[in-house]
């Protein structure tokens, strides 16, 4: 632990407060709760004080001829004003500092401000994505003096540039702050916008030759402030005020960036990074971000089915489990294999060791999944609850180990009866004759594939936006997800269709809550000692006496 | 016995005529009217739509409620469920046996039963009504009907008292209960309501002799004092009339705003609209009393009163008119009950009773004392009318008769 | 203590009734010969008279949406009316106008925009709200039909009883 940095004594607006040394002057108003308005300034990028927005006036002790700063009558240090306004975004605090945020000058110089930015600007919020969530229209509001004395033709720029594979841009909009180009420069180290052309004429561009096309190309559309660059994905769609803000993870890969799931009537329109240092800091990859389309499909299961003959047939719930229970009674226990998944919650996971121990089954675990890593969040393994399965023993310490005997045993015929929880077996290396060899195979999933197509029971379950649960991300953080949206038609969530079947099995009687699950778990795992669902908070808990992955 | 099947097969097919082509269609037009009137006197316009002026409208109502389902709640008295809307019914209609509607017509008297009980008849008949009422009330097996009921009984029964002692004058005066012997008392001394009726005076020609001798003799003063106590009677007879027939502002059995719909609550359908026309048939045959009584019935002033003695066209075409005169009075004050309803506000249950038992009862017992003082000192008939033997009441010449058998000029003049 | 209620003292023509009987009945015949006379109408006959030349300029009617004298579709699907929508009757489905079309530069227009008029309350909200001067209350009040599915007004039924509205500030101008 380094030494605490030491605590300066700073006057914002009249009142003494104290920071620690190192805090820009922007960060210490806000904290003071005097919000200073920006448009360049973003606290995880660098300030190049190019916006004018968060001018304040500001000034030093006054010194005496000992020089030492002159005292008042309050006791406190008499401040030098500086006569010019000062840029509060690149300034760090100083001893004795003044700050004021709210004086004549700095409206007045704010007033000015907004009415430069505006001068270009085009009148076309009800089109504009940005409005509802814009800051040019917030600050205009709040600070701006709510008219322009320009009378001359706007500028013309280029309007919906294809800037890369992801993000449209509209020129006009833009007041050139500059957060994308030093977010694309200094995060994501691809150094690929700019700026071209000179005076009001300045124009936002990629390199000639570039695209944006990088993985991380939509944080800039976040942190743009205005409506300039936009998500050719969300383009459109919704307008951000009807948007419901659910608090969730990203499942897409052992990462667990944290998110906000944006959503409206039971469909998903965006995801969003939100900040969590210990994890994404603003962050989040465009793979991630967009992989949320399948939720909305139109083909989600909706009924749970059963085969009769060579179809499957809608039936209720109590039959479906029935069937279920009726086909695993006709097996032994090591004819059985229970195949879980990586993408499922630990509540969802416990509820599956239980199955497979009420079952005394020996062939058990999950996929894995792997893909390409990045060095900024993207991890290479693409299942975002691997330490959760190995935690909780429904994996080994190495996934995928114990799959191949099951994919052998499937093949000579030993292993008779398979349980699919949401992942596609013909993906995963067994072959779909196989499965059609199979007597019993009873499947999990939310949408139709080659393993549901060949399932003797189908069960809907529901996807990670329509479910509550905890999940444990490769720096053994434990965090939470939570329901955005219902469920479609007549699914259940997973850790309900996999009690059901757990205590048609047994007999042992059901949970009724998912608090009470996790409670359970609390109980009976000692990484968990102490904790509730409610207790892993917004930002996720650090388990302690979880692995850490290897560095992704 | 080939007599009594005539007189039979007669009074059948004057009773079905009365009946079914002028009481039923004046019911239908008196709801009709009913509507048309209120809707006036609110300065709206009412029902217009179904045929010119809305005049189909009565039709267009009486499917609509054959059409509807007939319902009958599980909770009631079937027998006396069923039986209700037709005792309230009946009794509107067979009152109307008595009333002599016209004078003769194809030589036939206008009156279905020509009885010698005539008014009694007619209260006798239509206190019957209240059973209907009563037993709507006590079957429906429901509160408000049942207040209704109750309501309804208790308020018949109190006004038939001053509604029978308010005529008793006239009996006194006209010495029969035979309707159309007063009707015939009517044609001679003029109409009750009146003071007096100038004789001499026809389409014929002006006996200005006649005239001088009805109105400057002493009993010409004797029939101005007797107009007093017969106006008295009037207005008796007429409020209490609009209590019988449970009309606004005596409308309690069935007042909308505390009862729901009071006796009828549970009934729909056919059996509502019986109620419904019941209600209305007794209105018109109350109405049809009151002009017997106090307006001369069918009597035309100035126009010869017996179509026999006319030439067989002028006959027919003068009954007829003594007919429709007789509606036309009827209608001319079924418009004032119409009126009435809808200018004054209904009294209180105690108020109603109070102005029963309190006024109306004593004013008619104080009326007919009036009555019998006047007669007893009225002098006795001059000479020189000989036409008029009837003149001098039967109550002086022969007090026995009264009430049994009317003179004999007097029938035939009915 | 107990309150004793003055009564008011009656006199005899008060206490007899007739007088005020006579008088009501004066009142209401009255009435009924004014209206019989046809002095007085207060009744419109709704279907063959109509308020149409009465209807006030201020008139909320059925809301629609309106075309400019360029033949461009006013809306540019900002959602703004179904946000403000008291009763939620709009729903809009936003799209993006093709390349090729005139009016490309708009960039966004409405895929679908219903209006249920069996939940709208005919508040003007929308009208008032608009930032494009797109959907204005019309005249028409006699919005029926016999399904609730002909009652939601789809965008064609919409701008069939908008029509044209001239005299609309021309925003998306050559300059523009």
């Amino acid at each position: 632990m380094s030494e605490p940095a030491p605590l300066l004594n700073v006057q914002i607006d009249g009142v003494w407060h104290q920071f620690p040394k190192g805090t820009r002057v922007i960060e210490a108003c806000a904290r003071a709760g005097k919000f200073v308005p920006r448009y360049c300034y973003h606290p995880k990028l660098s300030s190049p004080g190019n916006c004018r927005m968060c001018l304040i006036e500001m000034g030093m002790p006054k010194m005496g001829p000992d020089r030492k700063p002159e005292l008042g009558s309050d006791g406190k240090p008499v401040i030098n004003w500086i006569p010019r306004p000062q840029i509060s975004c690149a300034q760090d605090i100083a001893e004795g500092m003044g700050v004021k945020t709210d004086s004549p000058l700095v409206q007045e110089c704010r007033h000015g401000v907004m009415e430069f930015l505006l001068i270009n600007h085009p009148l076309d919020c009800p089109i504009c994505d940005q409005a509802g969530e814009c800051e040019l229209q917030e600050f205009s509001v709040q600070y701006g003096n709510g008219g322009s004395r320009f009378r001359e033709e706007k500028v013309k720029k280029p309007k919906h540039v294809v800037l890369g594979p992801r993000v449209t841009l509209d020129d006009e909009r833009c007041i050139l702050c500059s957060r994308c180009i030093r977010f694309m420069k200094e995060i994501a180290k691809d150094d690929v916008l700019g700026f071209a052309s000179r005076g009001s004429h300045t124009y936002l561009t990629a390199h000639p030759g570039r695209v944006l096309d990088s993985n991380y190309s939509l944080n800039t559309v976040d942190i743009c402030p205005v409506g300039a660059l936009t998500s050719t994905d969300f383009r459109f769609k919704m307008r951000v005020w009807f948007l419901k803000e659910t608090k969730s993870i990203c499942t897409s890969c052992a990462t667990g960036c944290n998110t906000i799931v944006g959503s409206r009537q039971n469909v998903i329109y965006r995801q969003t990074p939100r900040e969590n240092d210990d994890v994404n800091s603003a962050w989040m990859c465009d793979y991630g971000r967009l992989n949320f389309h399948f939720v909305n499909s139109k083909d989600r299961l909706n009924e749970p089915q059963i085969r009769s003959g060579s179809t499957l047939e809608n039936v209720n719930w109590n039959t479906a489990f029935g069937r279920a229970v009726e086909e695993l009674k006709r097996y032994q226990p090591d004819e059985i294999a229970v195949i879980g998944s990586g993408r499922m919650t630990n509540e969802e996971l416990w509820l599956t060791k239980k199955l497979i121990d009420g079952l005394k089954v020996t062939h058990y675990d999950i996929v894995p999944r792997t893909g390409e890593a990045d060095d900024l969040l993207l991890n290479t393994d693409r299942n975002p609850n691997t330490n959760g399965a190995k935690l909780l023993g429904v994996s080994s310490d190495e996934p995928g180990v114990k799959l191949r005997r099951i994919i052998d045993g499937v093949s000579s015929g030993q292993i008779k009866a398979v349980i699919a929880l949401h992942e596609d077996l013909t993906q995963a290396g067994l072959s779909a004759p196989s499965l059609e060899q199979l007597g019993a195979l009873i499947v999990v999933g939310i949408l139709p594939n080659e393993t549901t197509k060949r399932a003797t029971i189908l069960l809907p379950g529901v996807s990670f936006a329509e479910k509550r649960g905890t999940m444990i991300n490769a720096k053994g953080r434990l965090q939470r997800l939570n329901r955005a949206i219902q469920s479609p038609g007549n699914a259940h969530e997973d850790w309900e269709i996999l009690r059901d079947l757990v205590q048609q099995l047994t007999g042992e009687n059901g949970v009724y809550l998912i608090e009470d699950v996790f409670k359970q778990m609390a109980e009976n795992v000692p990484q968990f000692e102490g904790l509730s669902i409610s207790k892993v908070g917004d930002l996720g808990v650090r388990l302690l006496g979880v692995a850490e992955a290897a560095p992704a | 016995m080939a007599d009594i099947l005539i007189a039979l097969v007669l009074a059948l097919v004057k009773g079905v005529g009365l009946v079914f082509l002028i009481i039923l269609p004046m019911v239908s037009y008196t709801v009709y009217a009913e509507r048309r009137v209120s809707a006036m006197i609110q300065d709206r316009v009412g029902p217009n739509r179904v045929g010119p002026m809305g005049l189909i409208q009565p039709i267009a109502d009486a499917v609509k409620l054959l059409l509807k389902e007939d319902f009958t709640p599980a909770a009631v008295n079937k027998f006396y469920y069923w039986l209700a809307p037709a005792c309230a019914m009946a009794p509107a209609l067979m009152a109307l046996a008595v009333i002599p509607f016209g004078s003769y017509w194809f030589g036939q008297p206008m009156v279905v039963a020509n009885v010698d009980v005539g008014v009694l008849w007619v209260f006798a008949v239509s206190s019957l009504g209240v059973y209907g009422i009563v037993l709507a009330g006590w079957s429906s097996n429901s509160k408000y009907p049942f207040l209704g009921g109750i309501r309804s009984s208790s308020q018949m029964i109190s006004y038939e008292l001053s509604l029978g002692l308010s005529v008793i004058p006239i009996f006194l005066i006209c010495g029969t209960l035979n309707l159309p012997a007063i009707v015939g008392y009517q044609i001679e001394h003029g109409w009750l309501i009146s003071p007096i009726w100038i004789k001499g005076i026809s389409f014929t020609g002006i006996d200005f002799g006649q005239i001088a001798a009805s109105v400057f003799s002493v009993q010409a003063l004797f029939k101005f004092l007797l107009w007093i106590p017969l106006f008295i009677s009037f207005v008796v007879f007429t409020i209490s009339m609009f209590a019988e027939t449970n009309r606004l502002p005596f409308d309690l059995p069935e007042a909308e705003t505390e009862l729901v719909g009071g006796y009828h609550t549970e009934y729909s359908s056919m059996k509502f609209a019986l109620f419904f026309l019941g209600e209305y048939a007794a209105m018109i045959s109350g109405c049809a009393v009151i002009v017997t009584l106090f307006f001369g019935a069918w009597h035309i002033p100035f126009l010869p009163t017996d179509p026999r003695q006319l030439p067989l066209v002028w006959s027919i075409i003068l009954g007829f008119l003594h007919i429709t005169v007789f509606f036309i009075k009827v209608a001319v004050l079924l418009f004032f009950f119409i009126w009435v309803r809808w200018t004054l506000p209904r009294f209180r249950y105690d108020q109603l009773m109070r102005l029963g038992w309190y006024f109306f009862f004593e004013i008619a017992l104080a009326n007919i004392l009036l009555v019998a003082l006047i007669l007893a000192f009225y002098p006795s008939p001059q000479v020189s009318q000989p036409s008029t033997k009837a003149s001098k009441p039967a109550f002086l010449t022969n007090p026995i008769q009264l009430g049994y058998r009317a003179p004999k000029v007097v029938r035939n003049a009915g | 203590m107990a309150y004793k209620v003055v009564r008011t003292k009656l006199t005899f023509a008060e206490k007899i009734y007739l007088p005020a009987v006579l008088a009501g009945l004066g009142i209401t015949i009255k009435h009924f010969f004014r209206v019989l006379t046809g002095k007085k109408k207060e009744t419109m006959q709704y279907p063959e008279e109509r308020w149409d030349s009465h209807l006030p300029e201020h008139y909320r009617g059925a809301p629609t949406l309106v075309k400019d004298e360029h033949g461009k579709e006013r809306c540019v699907a900002c959602q703004l009316c179904e946000f403000i929508c008291p009763p939620r009757a709009i729903t809009i489905k936003p799209g993006e106008i093709p390349e090729d079309d005139r009016w490309r530069k708009v960039e966004k227009f409405p895929e679908e925009f219903e209006i249920d008029m069996i939940r709208c309350i005919y508040c003007g909200l929308c009208e008032e709200v608009c930032p494009e001067q797109a959907i204005f209350l019309r005249k028409d009040y006699a919005i029926t039909g016999l399904t609730r599915a002909e009652m939601v007004h789809d965008k064609k039924r919409l701008y069939e009883l908008g029509g044209v509205m001239t005299g609309l500030v021309f925003k998306w101008n050559e300059k523009k």
